[in-house]
């Protein structure tokens, strides 16, 4: 798979903070409107697209990929011009120093300010983000006001592009990666199942988005496209942290448990034995440092409901350059086509 | 009662995997109630007697998992490291055996023991060894353990005069109770209300077996059985609760704030019944009953805990007549038409 | 509302002793207060009550929910020994207030006032110390009574209180405890006032909902048994005061304030500012970039999905005996949720669709 092939360039590149996904949206209604029965968003923000099944067997599944991203929101402003914010979502302080950032929905262009090495290099502590400032080159209030207004998003900047063979490096692809795995999915629909396909919001900010969904979709089973990370960096062998947690480039992965989430046992082995048979690679996330997913609200919804997460492993989430790649990506359409096909209710007990 | 106890506080059953657990459980109430099922997340839901005109429906929970670890990873050497499935405490660990589903025994050790015995470790300095010789180079050999597989602690059931000890009390016992007030219901022939006896999942994890369950049974009263830590510890300010002094009546924990009538009918019904009984404010903590109450527009709720020692260790210590007291109040409630609510 | 008339309401509504999950004095005095301002009552399960005034509208009606919690932060009785009684924190109190202060003991149908022991300088000086706050654990209420007959009275479990009567400084501004939240709840009342000489349309339920200091409970169950198709939150939020500065706070009398980010929707959100226009009020807002920490937080994601806005009444030393708000926000924060209100047409719901340009065009 080649990106230019996707959408992953044009949905990485656009701007989708959480709360704020309509950039989001327009690409997406647009991609899919040709291949559903029907497409709402929910009074959350939720993209709802409706694929009827082929088969007999009326299982409702839902798939669930979100569409928000996280970044920074315009709190304040200091009399010389320059911009508070405060994190949406979980960045990491290290990464703030020198960053580009484009605000709001006119893309003002600005940078996080940073006091020369000169006068600060007995300076070791991380700085909060509320004593970080953004430079948008206007030297006071007014003016700032002017082209930023309270509440504004500022989103990271990077361009999407080809690394080398199938790595890929981009913004945003937690989640926009499963996103365009979903519209891919859609496009060689219909299964044998009823697809509900929800791009949902806010899961950078507590999963919120998907907490709405099980009520209207009344699934049987529910399937979360993710991305999580891959951490290959060399370390000391000794150390306890040592996992890499997956590896990039030996298929998606599975998850047995995160933060949130034990997974059903039954539908994943399905997954397995799925991958197995038609010769798809797949391998498990390991459970350490597995903070949650989607499925974290989805599975214990109503009654409850059978859940599988799936990731794309992708190195330096939360960064403006993520890696990821594309045979990994790829794979994992594949899987989950063929999960959809061979479908059946035994796969679904416990 | 006591073979019961020792039978399931030595089965083996981290949340999420409780299908052991289960199966026990399912073996011992075959005959005790009117209906039986295991939904998505796997709780066991029974129900005893029926929903007349002016009746309740009473959700009665007891969680059948335990707390354990699950590997996470395993490095070059072939020892393994692993996250906790529940509460897991540090100074719990070193040299405590773990057993895994196949039946392999894994030990706890950590970094450096010996340069570290005296500090305060964390759980992932810690490691689990389970070499069964050396591979061929010069490694452990793990055997048929993979990442993603499940343990819990290993620990035979011990008895001291009338304490009880024992790894996962929490919340076994609590199935006990559960089963023992069954089975007092079923000689007694005395239920006076729909009541759900559900061995709730994932209990260790987030309440999510009860969050699911009392949505589905969508209950009029919501009451958890479950261990609470004993404020009988040299030292302990958390609570003060007893072993020995009776079924603890809770009245507030982390999760819950129970409502003064459901307290009230809780304790009303142990003097009545000459039950012993105890008030329970627990600083921390929660129970199934956190998710139950919340569910769709509220459930009044309440708990009975039996006051246990050394939670969330290997030995975890109740008093025999503290369970008993607990089976009495719940099937107390079971049975009496009136609870004045 | 007459602001003596809103003064006496604060008055009552914030001496009335309601901690989590023990809010019936409260509910039962607004079940009586909004008797002649709304049309019907519910309470749900957990305790929240709601008064419904219906709209006239034909049914089915579209419903907005006003949301304000009753419950306020107090203790409980951990121990009792020796005839002294030592506190349980029942969530969020500011403990560091405690010593010197006076306690109600609700015991046995009684209401026990004590004073928290302060040990006198001329001992603590050689003692403990006076330089750290003590410790809610060292803490222990005297009510003055033999410990035999304290042993008989006080059982663990038994609420603890602290007496605040309402202070008036200056005129407007009004200090007491529980203004968290109860001076949302002037609100609503203050909001219902302003609806019984304006037409609506739609039905307003009006909630006091229970159990927000303990986790936002209350408002999860109740935005569940109510399913409204908008809400709006109100709560408390810290004005400028020493020790609180910038222009992110706003100040005493700066109302109304709302509250942007992903716990609100941004259409529902103008419209009130709109609201707020209209009766010549500029609005102050304020960012909240995650969990608002609001009952708006649980009442966001019931059911399908509600879309809920927040609006905050400015308080000085919050968590405290002597929280500070200025009438005035009371006021005006009830009649722009009157004036939203007001305006609220059947049609409403369709300007919170979420907009995108495919959409539009190929409607």
């Amino acid at each position: 798979m080649r990106l230019e092939d996707t959408l992953l360039k044009e949905l990485s590149e656009a701007h989708g903070i959480s709360s704020k996904e309509d950039g989001i949206r327009k690409i997406i209604l647009k991609a899919v409107k040709d291949h559903v029965d029907d497409v709402h968003i929910d009074s959350m923000g939720n993209i709802i697209a409706f694929q009827r099944g082929s088969g007999g067997a009326k299982l409702r599944v839902l798939i669930a990929a979100h569409m928000d991203e996280v970044g920074f929101m315009v709190t304040g402003f200091d009399s010389n011009g320059t911009i508070k914010v405060r994190n949406v979502g979980g960045i990491d302080g290290r990464l703030l120093p020198a960053m580009r950032v484009e605000i709001g929905d006119k893309k003002v262009p600005g940078v996080f300010t940073w006091r020369p090495i000169h006068v600060s290099s007995h300076e070791r502590d991380v700085k909060k983000v509320d004593d970080m400032r953004i430079d948008i080159g206007v030297d006071n209030k007014d003016a700032a006001k002017g082209k930023v207004k309270l509440g504004d998003m500022v989103t990271f900047v990077a361009e999407t592009v080809t690394m080398h063979g199938p790595m890929v490096r981009g913004k945003a692809f937690d989640d926009r990666a499963g996103c365009v795995q979903m519209i891919e999915i859609l496009k060689s629909g219909p299964y044998p199942v009823d697809l509900i396909a929800a791009f949902t919001v806010q899961e950078e900010v507590g999963i919120r988005g998907a907490s709405v969904l099980v009520e209207a979709a009344k699934p049987d089973a529910a399937i979360v496209l993710e991305t999580t990370a891959s951490h290959e960096l060399p370390q000391d062998e000794d150390e306890p942290d040592q996992t890499s947690v997956t590896k990039m480039g030996h298929g998606p992965a599975l998850y047995v448990m995160d933060r949130l989430t034990i997974y059903h046992p039954t539908f994943r082995k399905h997954f397995e034995d799925t991958a197995d048979k038609y010769g798809i690679p797949y391998q498990y996330r390991s459970p350490q440092y597995a903070g949650g997913t989607d499925a974290g609200i989805i599975h214990i919804s109503g009654a409850g409901v059978p859940t599988v997460a799936m990731s794309t492993p992708c190195r330096y989430l939360h960064s403006p350059h993520i890696i990821m790649n594309l045979d990994d990506f790829a794979h994992g359409i594949d899987l989950v086509r063929h999960v959809l096909t061979d479908l059946t209710p035994d796969k679904l007990e416990r | 009662m006591k073979a019961l106890t020792k039978k399931l506080v030595e089965a083996w059953g981290p949340p999420g995997y409780e299908h052991h657990v289960r199966a026990m459980i399912e073996e011992e109430v075959e005959g005790l109630c009117d209906e039986m099922r295991v939904d998505t997340l796997g709780n066991l839901i029974c129900r005893v007697g029926e929903k007349t005109g002016s009746n309740k429906r009473i959700m009665i929970a007891a969680h059948m998992d335990e707390i354990g670890l699950m590997v996470s990873h395993i490095d070059r050497k072939g020892y393994l490291r692993f996250e906790s499935l529940g509460g897991l405490f540090a100074p719990t660990l070193m040299g405590n055996r773990v057993l895994f589903e196949n039946g392999t025994v894994g030990t706890l050790g950590f970094d450096d023991f010996w340069g570290n015995y005296s500090k305060a470790l964390k759980n992932n300095e810690f490691y689990i060894d389970v070499s069964m010789g050396s591979d061929e180079n010069g490694g452990n050999d793990v055997g048929d353990i993979k990442v993603g597989d499940p343990a819990v602690f290993l620990r035979e059931f011990e008895e001291r005069g009338s304490r009880w000890i024992a790894k996962s009390m929490d919340d076994r016992i609590g199935c006990v109770v559960a089963i023992e007030a069954m089975r007092k219901l079923k000689d007694s022939g005395k239920v006076a209300h729909e009541v759900y006896f559900v061995f709730t999942v994932q209990e260790e994890v987030g309440v999510r077996g009860a969050t699911t369950s009392a949505f589905a049974i969508d209950p009029d009263i919501g009451i958890a059985l479950d261990v609470t830590p004993a404020g009988d510890e040299i030292k302990t300010t958390a609570t003060d609760t007893r072993l020995g002094k009776g079924a603890a009546v809770k009245i507030k924990d982390g999760g819950i704030v129970v409502p003064p009538e459901i307290s009230a009918m809780m304790i009303n019904l142990a003097e009545k019944n000459g039950i012993p009984y105890q008030r329970e404010i627990l600083r921390f903590g929660g129970t199934d009953a956190k998710a139950i109450h919340l569910t769709r527009s509220g459930v009044p709720s309440g708990v009975i805990s039996v006051p246990c020692r050394y939670v969330h260790t290997v030995s975890e210590t109740v008093d025999r007549a503290d369970v008993e007291a607990c089976v009495d109040l719940v099937a107390a409630i079971a049975s009496t038409a009136d609870l004045g609510l | 509302m007459d602001k003596d008339k809103l003064k006496e309401h604060l008055k009552t509504l914030t001496e009335m002793h309601g901690p989590s999950g023990h809010e019936k004095p409260i509910r039962d005095y607004l079940h009586s207060y909004w008797r002649d301002l709304v049309d019907d009552f519910d309470v749900d399960r957990l305790g929240n009550l709601i008064g419904i005034k219906r709209g006239s509208g034909p049914e089915p009606r579209k419903k907005i929910m006003l949301c304000a919690h009753m419950d306020e932060i107090a203790y409980m009785v951990k121990e009792v020994r020796d005839g002294f009684i030592n506190l349980h924190s029942i969530w969020g109190a500011d403990s560091r207030i405690n010593l010197g202060k006076i306690v109600i003991v609700h015991a046995n149908g009684r209401q026990i006032p004590g004073v928290v022991g302060a040990v006198p300088p001329h001992i603590s000086q050689y003692k403990e110390g006076q330089d750290k706050y003590t410790p809610l654990d060292e803490q222990w209420v005297d009510v003055g009574m033999p410990a035999e007959e304290v042993e008989a009275l006080v059982n663990v479990g038994d609420l603890v209180t602290m007496e605040a009567v309402l202070l008036e400084l200056n005129g407007d501004r009004v200090a007491g405890k529980a203004m968290d939240d109860r001076a949302s709840v002037a609100s609503v009342t203050a909001a219902l006032d302003y609806l019984q000489t304006r037409a609506h349309v739609w039905d307003v339920y009006a909630v006091a909902s229970v159990q927000e200091e303990v986790g936002l409970r209350g408002a999860q169950t109740v935005a569940y048994h109510v399913h409204p198709h908008v809400a709006i939150a109100i709560d408390v939020t810290m004005a400028q005061q020493p020790g609180v500065s910038g222009d992110e706070y706003p100040k005493l009398g700066d109302s109304p304030v709302i509250d942007m980010g992903p716990n609100f929707h941004p259409a529902l959100y103008d419209s009130i500012v709109e609201a707020a226009k209209r009766l010549e009020l500029t609005a102050f807002e304020q960012v909240s970039p995650g969990r608002s920490g609001t009952d708006a937080w649980s009442i966001q994601i019931s059911h399908e999905g509600i879309p809920t806005a927040l609006l905050s009444i400015p308080v000085r030393n919050m968590h405290s005996t002597v929280e500070t708000v200025s009438l005035k926000d009371v006021d005006r924060t009830g009649r722009v949720m009157g004036e939203f209100i007001a305006g609220l047409t059947a049609d409403y719901l369709d300007t919170l669709q979420w907009k995108t340009e495919e959409k539009e065009s190929a409607e």
